[in-house]
């Protein structure tokens, strides 16, 4: 069988051969090095454009050949299937089709193989051998084609470097809007799967329901066969841990912005704010290690020492440890705001006979408060979606209240723990991880753009 | 105009009076306040400090392990002299075992004899064979890894008494360590298979190899495809967009997805790349573009920042002498920025490498043991295996998950120090 990778190495190697082959028919169109000046683009964009011509419709091509032959090899195995399997109910066949796949990729099947499986199983990978093998042959075809005529069209008066210069500036264009194409594709897909979630539960349930089990029993008849998908419990908890962050980040990150940017000599600035930066550079899973490692044991240790019941997953630990990780966020960005208020008004409050701290409580705080609250706002945002931190600190019972040492869950606690692992796709207990995703989407949305114009009118207010 | 009427109020108090009055409270106030930024930072520093000191102090003993040395009859009864790579190996360890302490008697006491040594001391004999088949027949005494809960009697985790919680060592089995110990046949080694094994259930086996090269595949396959595309894209929002309601969109977005919770990644990774295209789970491939979503915002907002800086007078003076715009751009202006943007990209990439929430989601968590050699084997990453090992109850991986953080964090301190490097030697000032 012919990899993907390989065809792609070729593919390469001929737009590479199709560059000097350019080159070289756009130096004999003008009759040898020394007239060059005759030519109305200097030769290596002959050579570009003729490697453009060639490499990139064969890449289309590769592309798209990729994204459907799947589909298209599994609809004709499904075809070629007797009717008696063809009849059966659309998951059941998605399983058959499955066990098909696998068998043709040489793995274990789960069921016992029956006759028709493994001819289906011979059948699709006889389909995949062809399907490689065309698209191999397509792809070059296309390329080399690409290149003859490109090759025959060359003439002195061919405007080599205008086109390449157009194709480049597409790929730029294409290029910047793929983060449009991100924001619509989580919009689409995190959408799409929550309103399938909220056709099995109603919206009201979901965002005013107290009480949050995500467990779907395997039978219907079963006790306790539906869960109960009320997300209160789960915000209330992501609000207690963000909270909790919030209280131990802001104050510590906003007095060592004032300290960094209004006492600090330079030398002290120098050697701390690396260090600062390093709190902004550990991964969380390492915050959430520590806390799971160090934090919530001494945070219940110390509990029982003074004699209250501490959880050992409670929501002060994640919280705290959440909230370090925040210092920095907090301190850089409000860094940026004290610096950007005007000296004159520091200059001003001290000619008044201000000190140092009158002036930054009294003058340069209040200036500074919107780029300060936006700061935060983007800070909340943080913390509400941050992931590793709550799942390995905090709890996955969702207990609806507001006590620092129980244990509660969080959005993506829940996310993470619905979607890894074995799922069926369909279930509603799936899909509620979407739905509490397209949530957590839409109030960071919210979030960012308040604070993004915030700052963005801040920053303007003193340009 | 009279001049006391400034300074002296109608009972006779000079201002300057209520001044001097609350002079000292204000620089009391000015002291308490600086104090508190002080704290503030230096409360910081201490969870900087409390965080590196715990995580080493955890994780420097997983650089060593216990070994110990057994006498081994590789018996001809139990390997086939043709087929020695289906031989009893496990047998034959036992079976040294019970040489060695020919006093032990039962099922259950030869049961905790056989329990000293890790069970890939019979993967280490099986590839000795292997390597060489005249071992067969002989008798050799080998160093073999000591089993997990040993070695961390060894380093001193687990007390020898008094841990009636969990029991794990009964008093034959300390009598047989002392032992072995008196006779120096216990011994702790640098642990070489920690950095080149893939992930084990068995503590001693475990190493964080496989997640290194899984999160290797996973971070070229994002510089590959963010790179370029964040280039490019810095490129016509600084020098060619037009200023209209498309490109505004355009920046709106990318400043809003920077900001998006990279758990929304994972669910757009899950719904698009794995159940839209199908493409294979686990995989560096997906991984990666995963990634690259993410970091692409971080890249092309450090770009365009390179791309402004490079000041005008080059972009005129290379007009000036009649080069296109789109010379002008790669001839001059790219090569300049480039420095600036190779920062931004080694920083996206340092994030990347550190991610773990979205890897989640595309089902990189799952526990796998060979080493992936390519864009589609299944694999994990260095961050998601601290988190795998994080999970497990065993003692012995606790010292493992900080020595595998520590392995992350030293990457991380390279890339960083690269980027600051990279940004003293090429930062120019016009």
């Amino acid at each position: 069988m012919i990899s993907s990778t390989t065809v792609l190495f070729v593919l390469l190697l001929i737009t590479v051969t199709a560059y000097y082959i350019g080159l070289r028919r756009s130096l004999a169109v003008a009759g040898g090095q020394e007239h060059v000046r005759k030519l109305h683009s200097r030769p290596p964009y002959y050579g570009a454009m003729t490697a453009l011509w060639c490499g990139i419709p064969a890449l289309i091509i590769f592309f798209f050949w990729q994204v459907f032959e799947a589909d298209i090899i599994t609809n004709l195995v499904v075809s070629g299937l007797p009717d008696n399997i063809r009849d059966l109910p659309a998951d059941q066949i998605n399983l058959i089709v499955n066990d098909i796949r696998n068998m043709a990729a040489g793995n274990i099947v789960s069921t016992q193989a029956g006759q028709v499986i493994q001819d289906a199983a011979t059948h699709y990978d006889q389909l995949q051998k062809t399907s490689h093998g065309a698209l191999a042959v397509v792809v070059v075809c296309v390329c080399i084609l690409g290149l003859v005529i490109v090759r025959q069209k060359i003439s002195k008066s061919t405007r080599a470097r205008n086109q390449v210069e157009r194709i480049i500036l597409w790929l730029l264009i294409a290029c910047s809007t793929i983060a449009i194409f991100t924001t619509v594709g989580i919009v689409l897909s995190v959408l799409y799967e929550a309103i399938r979630f909220f056709k099995a539960v109603s919206v009201t349930e979901f965002l005013f329901g107290l009480s949050w089990s995500p467990q779907i029993a395997i039978r219907s008849d079963q006790v306790g066969s539906s869960g109960a998908f009320g997300a209160v419990p789960v915000f209330t908890g992501t609000l207690l841990i963000s909270a909790i962050a919030m209280a131990v980040a802001v104050p510590i990150g906003l007095m060592s912005a004032i300290y960094m940017s209004e006492y600090a000599n330079k030398t002290f600035r120098a050697a701390a704010k690396p260090l600062m930066e390093i709190l902004a550079g550990i991964p969380t899973v390492v915050y959430g290690f520590f806390a799971a490692l160090v934090v919530a044991p001494v945070i219940r240790d110390t509990g029982q020492w003074i004699g209250l019941d501490v959880s050992s997953e409670s929501a002060l630990a994640a919280g705290l440890v959440m909230g370090i990780m925040i210092i920095p966020f907090v301190s850089s960005l409000s860094d940026d705001m004290i610096n950007a208020v005007p000296q004159e008004l520091r200059d001003g409050a001290y000619g008044l006979g201000a000190t140092k701290s009158e002036t930054i409580k009294q003058v340069v705080l209040p200036a500074a408060l919107p780029g300060i609250v936006g700061s935060i706002l983007l800070a909340i945002s943080r913390a509400i979606g941050e992931t590793m931190i709550v799942v390995m600190a905090a709890g996955l019972t969702a207990n609806l209240t507001l006590n620092p040492l129980k244990t509660v869950t969080t959005v993506t606690v829940q996310i993470v723990t619905l979607l890894v692992g074995d799922q069926e796709f369909d279930s509603p207990k799936t899909l509620a991880a979407f739905a509490l995703g397209l949530l957590l989407f839409l109030v960071t949305l919210c979030l960012n753009i308040i604070a993004l114009i915030v700052v963005r009118k801040y920053r303007e207010q003193y340009e | 105009m009279n001049r006391r009427s400034y300074s002296v109020s109608d009972n006779g108090i000079r201002p300057i009076d209520i001044v001097k009055k609350n002079l000292a409270g204000r620089r009391r106030a000015e002291r308490r306040f600086r104090r508190m930024g002080l704290a503030a930072i230096i409360a910081s520093l201490i969870f900087l400090a409390l965080l590196f000191v715990s995580i080493i102090g955890n994780g420097y003993s997983a650089l060593f392990q216990t070994y110990i040395k057994i006498d081994i009859f590789f018996d001809p009864g139990k390997i086939a002299k043709n087929d020695p790579s289906n031989g009893d190996y496990q047998g034959i360890v036992k079976a040294s075992l019970r040489t060695m302490f020919p006093d032990v008697k039962g099922r259950s006491e030869k049961r905790s004899l056989n329990k000293l040594v890790s069970s890939g001391a019979a993967f280490q004999l099986r590839k000795m064979v292997l390597a060489d088949p005249t071992l067969i027949g002989q008798k050799r005494s080998i160093w073999v890894p000591a089993d997990d809960d040993v070695d961390m009697l060894m380093k001193g985790h687990l007390s020898r008494q008094g841990d009636t919680r969990s029991g794990r060592f009964s008093d034959k089995q300390l009598q047989w360590l002392d032992r072995l110990e008196a006779e120096e046949r216990v011994r702790k080694k640098i642990n070489i298979t920690f950095f080149t094994a893939g992930d084990s259930r068995e503590p001693e086996l475990a190493g964080v190899w496989g997640a290194v090269a899984g999160s290797f595949f996973t971070l070229l396959v994002t510089l590959m495809l963010s790179f370029p595309i964040g280039v490019a894209a810095a490129v016509y929002l600084e020098e060619f967009a037009p200023k209209n309601r498309w490109t505004d969109l355009i920046e709106v977005n990318i400043n809003n997805l920077a900001a998006v919770p990279s758990i929304v990644f994972g669910l757009l990774g899950l719904a698009v790349f794995l159940n839209f295209f199908g493409l294979p789970r686990s995989a560096p491939l997906v991984g990666g573009l995963v990634l690259t979503l993410m970091t692409l915002p971080t890249i092309i907002i450090a770009g365009r920042a390179a791309v402004q800086a490079v000041p005008p007078s080059i972009r005129d003076a290379a007009l000036g002498v009649g080069a296109s715009k789109m010379q002008t751009i790669m001839h001059h202006v790219l090569p300049l920025a480039m420095p600036g943007m190779l920062t931004g990209a080694i920083i996206g990439m340092a994030r990347a490498l550190g991610e773990t929430a979205p890897l989640l989601m595309i089902g990189m968590v799952a526990f796998i043991v060979d080493i992936p050699g390519g864009f589609t084997d299944p694999a994990t990453v260095l961050p998601v295996q601290v988190y795998l090992w994080a999970d497990s109850p065993e003692r012995a991986f606790v010292e493992r998950t900080s020595a595998a953080t520590l392995v992350l964090l030293i990457f991380l301190f390279a890339m960083n120090g690269l980027a600051v490097y990279l940004r003293k030697r090429f930062e120019r000032r016009w």
